[in-house]
């Protein structure tokens, strides 16, 4: 049986696919890990947000937001919210 | 005194080698070169377009190289509209030229511009015949239209002086050669082939709007083309189409695109009786330089003088050209040419490597990755020269944390159809990280079944 991927799972797979290519040693991916402090820099977080418009077909950051997520929980958190 | 001889199209080509077997060829056939000189078609007399000021506005190529034989020396201006000329255009470039009448051989455009100005048609028949002692003493004015913009192209004052300036062998090499070129002869490129072809003594095959390129080559072959042109874009797609094995030409040339390693090295395996050159040139600019030993981009002695054509030089990484073949003005007031100096701004940009200068992209191209730049061209340089990659465009998308990031639309080969996407998609990315850094590594891979290629002959680009 297969489960279906969440958006945190897609987000999480997606974090860890562009840190293989940019060839970044990534710590655990705690929701409480800084997004600076995860070993992706400001090119692989632009990357990451054009990868997930492209898997989950929503820009949370085309929309004003609230405030600019800090962590990685907060990452997750702004892209449950754009697709709910 | 002596009479010198007047330097126009129709005396040059007239006195350019022996007019027996010359001939100008398009999809609906061949006619010989002595009998377009001698019978026109546009009605007589032609002394009463003296002095004026022309739109040429025609569907057929070859109602242009008509007009162009017929009416240089004549008329003042001659004003060369491209295949593509939005009709919202025609009203500020009747203003700009000053035109008095619009020359056509389309019943349907002559109805679109009804209302703007007096028609001439260029018939379809020639039964007009040509008096060798007509007074064609005046230096008319030839204009061309920029290309590549979105906005409203510029009109591009040259004579047929700077368009045929020496450029080394020009006339030379066509002795006895069939020239042809994908590119439009109303385009700068197209221009110099029909130019070299005519005032070379050669002959000369037209391409057709809309023709598929296997059709064209196979015209081209039985034609006995021996010399021919076109844009990188346009000879990817020759190679695409599987056909370019049916003619064998002598001479192959590159030009209006950088020309990459690997388009190079596919040409030169496809012709192998061929010598592949790629040329640089610009409407503005001219023909600048040739380069025949194979290599893309081009020696940097060259910007030194050595075997130039034109005087080079880099500034602010952008290469400036002065020559004998620049165009001399912009008609209307938009803006200069050239330069304090004489020199015109190509606006394409060099990187010096390894002491060749490579073109890496226009300078209104470039992508802003978070404050970095990148020039679409030097990543699909990067992409074209793997296998499974017949041709690559690099393109901005906007992102929200850096402001935009490199994407890229590939068109695979044939032969990878059966290779699963994923690893081909992880083979270019992995290409790409080797040979650049990160910020020009495209972010996604998007395959498509084909990419679009202007009327220019150029890859279509969107500049943000």
């Amino acid at each position: 049986m297969t489960i279906p991927a969440t958006i945190r799972t897609t987000v999480l797979d997606t974090i860890t696919e562009i840190g293989q290519q940019h060839e970044r040693r990534l710590p655990a991916l705690s929701d409480d890990l800084p997004l600076l402090d995860s070993g992706l820099d400001s090119l692989c977080i632009a990357v990451l947000v054009a990868r997930l418009d492209d898997r989950l077909g929503v820009d949370p950051f085309a929309e004003a937001i609230d405030s600019f997520p800090v962590t990685v929980g907060d990452f997750i958190a702004l892209y449950e919210n754009a697709a709910a | 005194m002596p009479q010198l001889e007047p330097h126009t199209l129709w005396h040059l080509t007239k006195t350019a080698g022996s007019e027996s077997g010359r001939f100008i060829a398009d999809s609906a056939g061949s006619t010989a070169l002595g009998d377009l000189l001698s019978l026109g078609t546009i009605a007589s007399p032609l002394a009463r377009f003296r002095g004026k000021s022309l739109l040429v506005w025609c569907k057929r190529q070859r109602a242009v190289v008509e007009t162009l034989l017929q009416l240089d020396g004549i008329a003042a201006r001659l004003v060369v509209c491209p295949t593509d000329f939005d009709l919202a255009h025609l009203a500020p470039v009747i203003a700009e030229a000053e035109i008095d009448a619009i020359v056509t051989d389309s019943t349907a455009l002559a109805e679109q511009a009804r209302d703007a100005k007096p028609i001439v048609f260029v018939e379809s028949e020639a039964r007009y015949a040509l008096d060798p002692a007509e007074d064609r003493s005046l230096a008319t004015e030839w204009v061309l239209f920029t290309s590549g913009t979105s906005d409203r192209p510029k009109l591009v004052a040259h004579t047929l002086a700077s368009l045929t300036g020496p450029v080394g062998d020009f006339h030379g090499r066509a002795q006895g050669a069939v020239w042809s070129t994908f590119y439009d002869i109303r385009r700068y490129g197209g221009m110099q082939i029909l130019l070299r072809a005519l005032v070379g003594g050669a002959s000369l095959v037209l391409s057709q709007a809309g023709e598929p390129v296997a059709a064209f080559l196979d015209r081209a072959g039985s034609c006995g083309v021996t010399h021919i042109s076109g844009t990188p874009s346009h000879w990817r797609r020759a190679l695409m189409s599987g056909a370019a094995h049916r003619f064998a030409p002598r001479y192959v040339r590159l030009s209006g695109e950088i020309a990459d390693q690997a388009i190079l090295d596919h040409l030169a395996a496809s012709f192998p009786n061929a010598s592949v050159a790629h040329a640089f040139a610009s409407t503005e600019a001219g023909l600048a330089f040739e380069v025949n030993d194979g290599r893309a981009g081009f020696p940097a002695s060259i910007v030194e003088g050595e075997g130039a054509k034109a005087e080079l030089r880099v500034i602010d990484g952008s290469l400036r050209i002065r020559s004998s073949r620049t165009a001399s003005r912009y008609l209307g007031d938009r803006g200069a040419v050239k330069d304090a100096d004489g020199f015109v701004d190509t606006a394409d940009m060099l990187e010096l490597r390894d002491g060749r200068y490579h073109f890496v992209g226009r300078r209104e191209g470039v992508i802003n990755v978070g404050g970095q730049k990148v020039h679409p061209e030097e990543v699909e340089a990067v992409i074209n020269r793997l296998p499974n990659v017949r041709m690559a465009r690099v393109r901005a998308q906007r992102n929200p944390i850096t402001g935009a990031l490199v994407v890229a639309d590939i068109v695979l080969e044939d032969a990878a159809a059966d290779q699963p996407l994923d690893a081909i998609k992880s083979d270019i990315i992995a290409a790409c990280r080797q040979a650049l850094p990160a910020h020009k590594v495209p972010a996604m891979l998007r395959a498509v079944p084909s990419l679009d290629v202007g009327a220019s002959g150029k890859l279509s680009r969107r500049h943000a």
